[in-house]
């Protein structure tokens, strides 16, 4: 299947994803707060309107592919394939819990839904070569999406993934850098300066487009440029803010894996509640 | 299953043709195939490979710890890679691909290393893995092969195409001492018993299984009954096996083109001592770096020799 939500409803649905995101974190007191918040609006773009997938066929083999190399971020993955149906949402629950199914970064053997296992960072665009090459070599026209953090860029992993996607023109491969400009030890420009991120892709033979990752209408423009260019992989830079609608991870430096009260979380979730409302009650543009 | 050649020579086929020709068939019937490699093809032996199926034949450049993660991800949507490094950059280099993307990710990935120990001879110490198996076996569910010849060779490469998991096979390029008939089968986890001895035991592996049985006969000279196996799986180790031995011969040698230390030597001890504890000498590189220089002289330099079994066969034997 194929959602084709437009615009107004990919909103919508963004905040969802955010609030049950939040409401998973409330579970648990702690958890990667900064990096789940940031690539919510990529989400809700794939799964509301670009990726082909099967909620109750996970594994189905024409489905699209979603590689989130950021392993991380799993919670908000876990929330979005909740709210579509791959699991009960009470399984959401299980985050971070002995023997549950919901581990801090992705298992593709734990989780429905999840395509591939992440979280040892710089791995997963190899992964995410081989499947867009194999489904190439099937003939097949579906495509694999990767979603790399900044901070990973560091690992010289993604730079040979990056050289092989151009060398083997791997055109299925849509990559979404989340460049929220923070590692886990503080500021990528004071850790590792990743800041030139499109310049980078662009010099390894990508095609590169550089938008606001919070803005759905870019994203979507953005995923539909992509798929029109043949022979070169995709880079879409995501400029972001890590914690991105959470008031108290967004702007604050330590913000990759953190503890917060249940005051914090509480009002971060009434917050998102009403922004959910905000999105529903908006114009349909 | 196997049977033993009458004479035991050099093998006129090359490991690297067995690997090639037996890939070529594979591929011809079954189009899920994939060949990776990393910038080694003329290496490998797999320029026909590549130049039969340019699609299914992927050049990685060198860049092996995306070969890995490639492999893993190939796999993820219904290929059945085959990738190709020298040992050392196949084993402790790719380590946590291996772990993670394959192993821990529960992916079907085939490794194949090569030059294992002093038959990088050249190459020379930065080339000379002898701690390859030892680095993989603490990753759990891999399987860890050393094929002893090119018949060998060929049909753990042809079993491999139908089996599903993470491979790593620890592959000679060149001659090696033919040991087995053409068209003889192995059983992956089974040591083969080479011949029967009620004195002590050599379990071989590799380069080290034509030396067992040539100081078998030396022993033999010297009225010895020496049983030879080839444990050409290092896990899951035959571990019955090693216990019949330990109960019918009282004392092991192992030989082994690796470091004793996370070796052959190290599991076939581990084995024994959970079973029927029986002395074990070890015959194995001794925790050393390699160095450069032809096979023959390093095989001298390290004691990887018929005689160095022999005296370790008859020094067990003392402390029966």
């Amino acid at each position: 299947m194929n959602r084709t939500l437009k615009l107004k409803e990919l909103r919508v649905f963004a905040e969802e994803i955010r609030l049950l995101t939040l409401k998973e974190f409330a579970y648990t007191g702690f958890g990667h707060v900064g990096g789940a918040m940031s690539i919510i609006e990529t989400l809700a773009v794939l799964y509301g309107k670009e990726m082909r997938f099967d909620p109750n066929n996970p594994d189905w083999e024409d489905r699209d592919h979603l590689v989130v190399s950021k392993g991380h971020s799993g919670p908000a993955v876990y929330a979005t394939l909740a709210l579509l149906g791959f699991f009960p949402e009470s399984m959401l629950r299980e985050l971070n819990q002995g023997g549950g199914n919901l581990p801090s970064h992705c298992d593709r053997n734990k989780t429905p839904g999840i395509d591939m296992t992440t979280g040892s960072l710089g791995q997963g665009i190899s992964a995410a070569c081989g499947a867009a090459l194999g489904k190439r070599l099937d003939g097949k026209d579906s495509y694999t999406y990767l979603i790399l953090g900044d901070g990973e860029c560091n690992e010289g992993q993604v730079w040979e993934g990056a050289m092989f996607a151009a060398q083997h023109k791997l055109d299925n491969l849509i990559t979404f850098v989340d460049l929220n400009g923070q590692q886990l030890d503080g500021f990528t420009e004071d850790i590792m300066d990743m800041r030139n991120m499109g310049e980078r892709f662009a010099a390894f033979g990508w095609f590169v487009q550089e938008v606001n990752g919070h803005d759905i209408g870019e994203i979507v423009s953005a995923v539909t440029a992509a798929k029109a260019q043949k022979g070169k992989p995709n880079a879409i830079i995501l400029h972001t803010k890590k914690g991105n609608g959470c008031y108290f991870a967004e702007g604050i430096k330590d913000n990759h894996h953190m503890n917060f009260k249940p005051e914090q979380i509480n009002e971060a979730i009434r917050q998102t509640e009403a922004a959910l409302e905000a999105a529903k009650a908006a114009p349909a543009k | 299953m196997f049977k033993l050649l009458k004479t035991f020579q050099k093998s006129p086929k090359l490991m690297r043709e067995a690997y090639c020709d037996t890939m070529l068939s594979l591929a011809a019937s079954n189009k899920n195939i994939v060949a990776l490699d990393a910038d080694l093809v003329s290496s490998s032996g797999m320029k026909k490979f590549f130049e039969a199926y340019p699609d299914r034949a992927i050049q990685c450049g060198i860049a092996e710890a995306n070969m890995i993660g490639v492999a893993a991800g190939l796999s993820l949507v219904g290929k059945i890679p085959y990738a190709h490094s020298f040992g050392p950059f196949a084993s402790r280099r790719v380590c946590d691909q291996i772990f993670i993307s394959a192993a821990y990710a529960k992916l079907n990935v085939r490794i194949i290393g090569s030059d294992p120990g002093v038959t990088a001879a050249y190459n020379g110490g930065t080339h000379m893995p002898f701690e390859d198996m030892g680095v993989l076996r603490s990753i759990p569910e891999i399987t860890l092969i050393e094929p002893t010849d090119p018949v060998m060779l060929s049909d753990i490469v042809r079993q491999l195409a139908d089996l599903y998991g993470v491979y790593y096979v620890r592959m000679a390029r060149k001659n090696t001492i033919g040991i087995y008939e053409e068209g003889s089968i192995f059983e992956i986890g089974k040591g083969n018993l080479l011949r029967n001895g009620t004195d002590v035991t050599i379990i071989a592996s590799g380069i080290m299984v034509a030396e067992a049985l040539k100081a078998a006969e030396m022993l033999a000279d010297e009225g010895v009954s020496a049983r030879v196996v080839d444990m050409f799986t290092w896990k899951p180790m035959d571990i019955e096996l090693v216990a019949r031995c330990a109960e019918e011969t009282g004392a092991i040698v192992t030989a082994e083109n690796h470091n004793i230390f996370g070796g052959l030597g190290a599991a076939v001890a581990e084995a024994c001592v959970k079973t029927v504890p029986a002395p074990i000498e070890m015959v194995g590189i001794k925790d050393q770096f390699g160095q450069v220089g032809t096979e023959d002289y390093l095989r001298k330099a390290y004691n990887l020799t018929a005689a160095a079994i022999v005296d370790a066969a008859k020094k067990v034997i003392e402390r029966k």
